[in-house]
């Protein structure tokens, strides 16, 4: 355990890591997901996996907002960015995921007029100060991000400010985490929760997965005394044959959520029927479109959207790697075809992203190990 | 994007978009506190912010907890480069000559 001082309060990790090894019954195989990308992250740059007995397997979730989003969305919502009037605004992390014909930033050195906003807020900011052009926000992220893009979209409804439309891709963690408990390649005995979500939606969405499924969920935080505390927690559960949910980031995480969050949240959007998530296929109402009340600011609504359908390519195996199947390295085209330099998958995009967290950390280490001397 | 960067409450405004001055490692931005004003906030709480809005009030220490994680997972530079691009004020510069291929 070398790494151990290089962490705060080292003892009390390497207590915690004793205490795991004592927990864990060497007879078993264990196979928790970490369900937020944010974890995924946190996991593999400070070699967790390190840190704990090797029949616990940790499984990497679905919870990375660009990762999730199928092609065709990027290609529509880059479709608007083609008329000279519009301004596409995004966050930072969608610039350099992939299209048909290129990621956002290719198309701006193509001429399009795309910027990158570090809040809602800002694309808000830009529709005020240019009220000839139109500005269009391409709206990603789960519960953590969605309630910012309401309160935006409040305001904009507020101060009538019409040159200001979202492309919502917003998407929803539970039936996410549903559709990976109903897929027959997947088994999981345990979930360490999600942290930021859990600050919107609270705990009380999880408790089906404990009552319904039997499987243990620790709402967790993210530095590496808290994910392997949240580790000890759901073995402490399985050896006792229990299944609930708890909160190991109550420091941050309220039980019941931020109401006023959820409040914004249910004023503009409204659940999709279905949505299309990268690799996963459809699921049904796992994403949020502008309700009724906000239609004059919707995307969808104010451009022609071709509503395009892409299919990944053959060999990109994302969907078996968001879904936790597979792990990274075990996609074909990891470190080959796809790497963060030239990724054909958003998941060697973002910094959330498994394949990508995996190289920048493991790949990389073992690729410079394995050159002989 | 998913990072929560800790900032400090420096004051609050008294406007409709619920914006309050925050400081974060000596980088002073607006942000919108609406989600965070029914725990009651003042100069002086902490709160974690994501896309420029706060989503939790924290106690002192996770803050100063949460700044060392950042540092540790490497996304200081990320993150305060998150909080300077918030926009301060509502001036934007006029939009650049362009053209479409
Ligand atoms: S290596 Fe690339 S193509 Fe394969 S799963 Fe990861 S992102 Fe997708």
């Amino acid at each position: 355990m070398k790494y151990v001082d290089e962490f705060r309060e080292p003892e009390l990790i390497a207590r915690t890591s004793e205490e795991i090894r004592r927990l864990a019954d060497p007879r078993r195989h264990y196979r928790f997901m970490e369900v937020c990308g944010g974890h995924t992250h946190a996991i593999y740059r400070f070699g967790l996996k390190d840190l704990l007995p090797p029949n616990i397997e940790l499984v990497h979730g679905p919870g990375c907002p660009v990762c999730v989003l199928p092609m065709g969305r990027i290609d529509d919502g880059l479709s608007m960015a083609a008329s000279s009037d519009v301004i596409f605004t995004a966050f930072g992390d969608m610039m350099r995921v992939p299209g048909t014909h290129g990621s956002p930033l290719e198309y701006k050195a193509r001429g399009a007029d795309v910027r990158i906003v570090y809040s809602p807020a800002d694309a808000l900011k830009l529709a005020r100060a240019n009220p000839d052009r139109q500005v269009m926000f391409f709206a990603i992220g789960f519960e953590t991000t969605a309630p910012s893009t309401a309160l935006t979209l409040m305001r904009a409804k507020a101060e009538r400010i019409r040159n200001f439309s979202v492309f919502s891709n917003h998407v929803t963690i539970i039936p996410a985490i549903r559709a990976i408990l109903d897929s027959p390649d997947m088994r999981i005995d345990a979930f360490i929760g999600p942290g930021h979500v859990s600050t919107v939606i609270g705990c009380r969405p999880y408790e089906w997965i404990a009552r319904h499924e039997g499987k243990p969920l620790v709402v967790s935080g993210f530095e590496p005394l808290d994910v392997l505390q949240s580790v000890a927690m759901l073995l402490v559960q399985l050896q006792r044959g229990e299944a609930k949910v708890e909160n190991q980031y109550r420091r941050v995480v309220p039980w019941e959520g931020n109401r006023a969050a959820l409040k914004a949240m249910a004023e503009v959007f409204t659940l999709r029927s279905y949505f299309e998530w990268r690799g996963m296929g459809f699921i049904s109402q796992s994403a949020l479109a502008l309700s009724e009340a906000y239609a004059e600011w919707d995307a969808e609504k104010r451009f022609q959207v071709p509503g395009i359908r892409v299919t990944d390519p053959k060999a990109a195996q994302c969907g078996e790697v968001l879904k936790g199947v597979l792990k990274p390295a075990q996609c074909k085209l990891f470190g080959k075809e796809c790497t963060p330099e030239r990724p054909i998958g958003a998941l060697m995009v973002s910094s959330e992203g498994s394949c990508a967290a995996y190289y920048q950390y493991e790949y990389r280490k073992s690729q410079l190990v394995s050159i002989p001397a | 994007m998913c990072l929560a960067i800790p900032g400090k409450i420096v004051s609050l405004a008294d406007d409709p978009a619920h914006s309050a001055l925050i400081e974060v490692a000596g980088v002073h931005r607006r942000v919108d506190v609406s989600l965070v004003e029914p725990d009651g906030i003042g100069p002086g709480d902490w709160v974690l912010i994501h896309v420029g809005f706060a989503m939790s009030k924290i106690r002192e220490q996770d803050a100063y907890e949460q700044m060392s994680m950042l540092k540790a997972l490497g996304e200081t530079e990320a993150a305060m480069q998150e909080v300077r691009g918030y926009s301060t004020d509502d001036a934007e510069p006029p939009p650049k000559e362009r053209s479409i291929p």
